[in-house]
């Protein structure tokens, strides 16, 4: 990274910068012609630079809402609707940052999920994963506070459950609470500083995309056989084999963005929200943001006779509440520990077909936990909640280590270039 | 079945699951136990939709002669009214009617004066507590945003407005209520709002409580997304500039990629 | 060398073209449509259709008594409209054939010459100058008087001593009835 690189620039003017400021040999390392990548990516790779433009888009057109957006109660949700009927194109960058938000996770939750199928997050791309883990976690925070500015009557409601949840932590829950609102209950202070902590957030989150880069940088990219590239047979350059894949990718993603952005801009929202908060009317059914829904269901599937919480020493200070919350949480903290939950020898899953059958079930216990989150707490889906609960942590702490110890995967090919001259071939 | 084909077909399947549980829950019962509102003709619906400048002018009409009395429409201030198809001096005259108080003035009073296109529609009721207190404590909501606010939008809007009638028998309907088939609950505050030649249409259209619940509800779906058209026309070119552009990456993506397939 | 003595050159330079050809058209439809994209971004800064529709303010000019001023707002900023009497309207004539900083006629300041309509901000540094409301002062030349820094305006709104510039500016304005203007 510090060396002067030996490549010459003929331009007498990229020669100047490059001597004072090495950005065009740092581009060409990073990017260009000298940064080699796997020649067998498939459009599962697709996924990283994706999330890197929605994070861009979603800068751009936050900036330019806050410069018509007055954060305060008796003003929020009017000036939201100035901004939809009285600001040139007020609607459309309103629309794209809200569905951009569904995209923003839609994009990130495929990436997660292709890492889990082909063990990117196995040695030594470790803390590329957990980086990526806090990337989510920052993207959680900010997309809840963002959701709060409107001031429907889903942000007022949100904002109330959730902030009530961190009462649950025994002793100082009560006091930390008061302190995210600034008063007695979510009300201006609370709304202002949400603000300023959604305007806060993307930024922290663009410092942590660029130590998750540089962490990419270090091995380059995992591929879909899993075995790391060993020569100059096995790559080529990003340049312009994945820059114009990439591009093709975000045409392609474009359409079903605007999509919906054109055509169904409500779809991923919630009727309730174009009703202003009050406080003194609750919504029949409180559901946050799709993207939210597992983690809710998670949450709430500890009801006061589930767990054993009942019965063990902790009994005295742990509530159902608080086993929810914990829950909650450690459900996505577990996934740091996903490099060594992972016992095999075999990255990829393409060599791992229980593994890869525990995948796919995993997959579908993430969705039907979104389904149960979306539904009113009664009946038989409290049952199917604690179930996919349940199943959800067997599969993380039970599952993944027992069957990645356990099974004999089949012989992955001696190296990418092999793999693609056998698909040639085949 | 190559391995581009079956990654294709499972990535298919992939998005069918998906698509199709997002449906299934969302479908069956709306809220509290009322039927889906049948689905209804709309002008403003489907990818070239537009708003029928003449519904919404009537719906306007009743608005102002039926809903006004109780609802407000806060979003809307006269000059908007140029998205139905009113004329400037239209928008000036019905602005003239209305008295919007203003000041304070040089005395530090607060004065009233004939409503100008920049002013906002009237309100029936100068708050909400206000609202409330003559309503049996029940402010009725803005209108505004309501097509928007209500599961089922458009469609929900007109079944509520034509689903007034007796109860059926077993259901008790309590004092101060009204039975309404679509109504979530089934028993709603408001009285019915419409009756058959209510209001007289200057259009010489025959005012029965279907035409005005569907001219209504048109100028409601206008009052929640004025930008309707302009936001589905824009679609359309940037659609197709997508598709053509992303066809061209397609190419160049494949030129390119040749040397290594 | 001959182009056309190796056929198979000659194809590889036809499908040399047709890759420039697909490569220049998707950059310059890109391009377009960056273009087109960073437009609403750009337009959304500028005024928003409520803005605009205070952009202009009707004023009733029954209530102005001969020799009186009122003064609006318009567009965030104060105008006076002064009913003149006809010896201020005289004086403003005679200023005609005196050296004015700005020379400006007073025919060239108003419609109607008994109706001054002009922006009351003083040319100078922004402050409203005095002279509007009765019992105000006047200045040395019986119009307005700006007190920050001593500025005069003449029954015409010329300025005649002190540091300002310029005569106080005159809105675009019309009268769409004999009782009533139209401001911007």
């Amino acid at each position: 990274m510090s060396s002067h690189s030996s490549r010459e620039f003929s331009n007498p003017l990229v020669k100047w910068i490059e001597y004072r400021l090495p950005v065009f040999s740092f581009l060409d390392d990073s990017l260009g012609g000298n940064y080699p990548t796997p020649k067998n990516l498939n459009y599962w790779w697709n996924f990283g630079s994706l999330a890197g433009i929605v994070l861009g888009i979603m800068l751009v057109t936050g900036i330019v809402l806050a410069m018509h957006y007055t954060a305060h109660v008796d003003y929020a949700f009017d000036s939201v609707e100035r901004i939809m009927r009285d600001v040139n194109y007020g609607w459309l960058i309103r629309y794209i940052h809200m569905n951009g938000a569904s995209m923003f996770f839609i994009v990130v939750y495929i990436h997660m999920f292709r890492g889990l199928y082909y063990g990117s997050y196995q040695a030594p791309r470790e803390l590329l994963w957990m980086i990526g883990v806090f990337i989510l976690l920052a993207m959680m925070a900010t997309a809840f506070m963002g959701y709060v500015l409107p001031w429907g009557q889903m942000s007022f409601w949100g904002a109330t459950v959730i902030t009530n949840l961190f009462s649950a932590i025994p002793w100082v829950g009560d006091a930390i609470v008061t302190l995210l609102w600034g008063g007695f209950s979510v009300d201006n202070p609370t709304l202002n500083r949400f603000f300023s902590l959604h305007y806060l957030m993307p930024f922290v989150i663009v410092g942590l995309v660029v130590v998750h880069i540089w962490a990419l940088h270090v091995h380059k990219s995992n591929n879909p056989i899993g075995i790391d590239a060993k020569t100059d047979q096995d790559t080529i350059p990003f340049h312009p084999y994945y820059t114009v894949k990439d591009l093709y990718g975000l045409g392609v993603f474009m359409i079903f963005f605007m999509f919906f952005v054109f055509y169904a801009p409500n779809f991923f929202g919630e009727p309730d929200n174009y009703i202003e908060a009050n406080p003194l009317v609750t919504p029949p059914h409180i559901v946050p943001e799709w993207y939210f829904l597992p983690y809710y269901a998670i949450l709430r599937a500890f009801t006061g006779d589930f767990f054993l919480y009942a019965y063990t020493p902790l009994a005295w200070i742990m509530t159902a509440k608080l086993a929810g919350v914990l829950a909650m949480f450690a459900s996505i903290l577990l996934l740091l520990a996903m490099p060594w939950l992972d016992g095999s020898k075999v990255k990829s899953s393409k060599f791992r077909p229980l593994y890869a059958m525990f995948f796919w079930l995993f997959f579908l216990d993430c969705i039907i936990l979104g389904v149960v989150g979306g539904k009113p707490a009664e009946g038989v889906w409290i049952y199917i909640g604690q179930a996919s609960t349940t199943y959800y942590f067997a599969h993380l702490l039970v599952i993944v280590p027992l069957v990645s110890r356990l099974e004999r995967p089949k012989a992955p090919p001696e190296s990418i270039s092999a793999a693609v001259t056998a698909k040639g071939q085949g | 079945m190559n391995t581009h084909m079956k990654t294709l077909v499972k990535t298919f399947a992939l998005a069918l699951v998906c698509g199709s549980l997002t449906l299934a829950t969302g479908t069956a019962n709306a809220a509290g136990g009322a039927p889906k509102p049948p689905k209804q003709e709309w002008s403003f619906n489907g990818m070239f939709g537009t708003f029928d400048r003449a519904a919404a002018q009537r719906g306007f009409q009743v608005y102002r002669e039926v809903c006004a009395g109780c609802h407000s429409l806060r979003q809307i201030d006269f000059r908007h009214l140029a998205g139905i198809g009113y004329s400037e001096a239209q928008i000036k005259a019905f602005a003239k009617e209305a008295e919007v108080t203003d000041g304070p003035n040089d005395e530090g009073e607060m004065f009233t004066r004939s409503g100008i296109p920049a002013d906002a529609l009237p309100k029936p009721f100068a708050n909400d507590k206000a609202a409330a207190a003559a309503n049996s404590g029940k402010a009725p909501p803005d209108l505004s945003l309501m097509v928007k606010a209500r599961l089922g939008g458009p469609d929900y809007l007109y079944a509520l407005l034509t689903g007034y009638g007796a109860a059926p028998a077993g259901v008790d309907v309590p004092e101060g209520g009204n039975y309404n088939k679509y109504f979530p609950g089934h028993v709603i505050a408001m009285a019915p709002p419409l009756s058959d030649d209510g209001v007289e249409y200057q259009d010489g259209t025959k005012a029965s409580v279907a035409q005005m619940a569907h001219d209504v509800t048109t100028f409601l779906a206008w009052t929640a997304e004025p930008e309707l058209e302009a936001r589905k026309s824009m679609g359309l070119k940037v659609l197709i500039f997508l598709i053509i552009l992303t066809g061209l990456l397609f190419r160049v993506k494949k030129v390119i990629w040749k040397d290594v397939h | 060398m001959s182009d056309t003595a190796n056929p198979a050159q000659g194809a590889e330079i036809d499908e040399k073209t047709r890759r420039d050809f697909l490569f220049t058209t998707t950059g310059a439809v890109g391009a377009v449509g960056a273009a087109i994209a960073a437009w609403p971004f750009i337009d959304q800064m500028n005024p928003a259709a409520d803005t605009l529709a205070l952009s202009s303010t009707e004023v009733d000019l029954a209530p102005i008594a001969e020799g009186q001023s009122i003064t609006v707002v318009w567009r965030g900023k104060p105008v006076f409209i002064r009913h003149r009497t006809a010896a201020e309207i005289a004086d403003a004539k005679e200023g005609d054939k005196q050296a004015l900083p700005d020379p400006e006629s007073d025919e060239a300041r108003v419609k109607k010459p008994e109706w001054l309509v002009m922006v009351g901000v003083c040319t100078h540094l922004g402050c409203i100058p005095l002279g509007n409301k009765s019992g105000e002062a006047k200045g040395e030349f019986g119009g307005w008087f700006c007190p920050c820094h001593g500025s005069h305006y003449d029954t015409s709104g010329r300025i005649r001593k002190g540091p300002a510039p310029k005569n106080l500016p005159v809105p675009e304005y019309a009268f769409i009835s004999d009782s009533r203007v139209k401001i911007g």
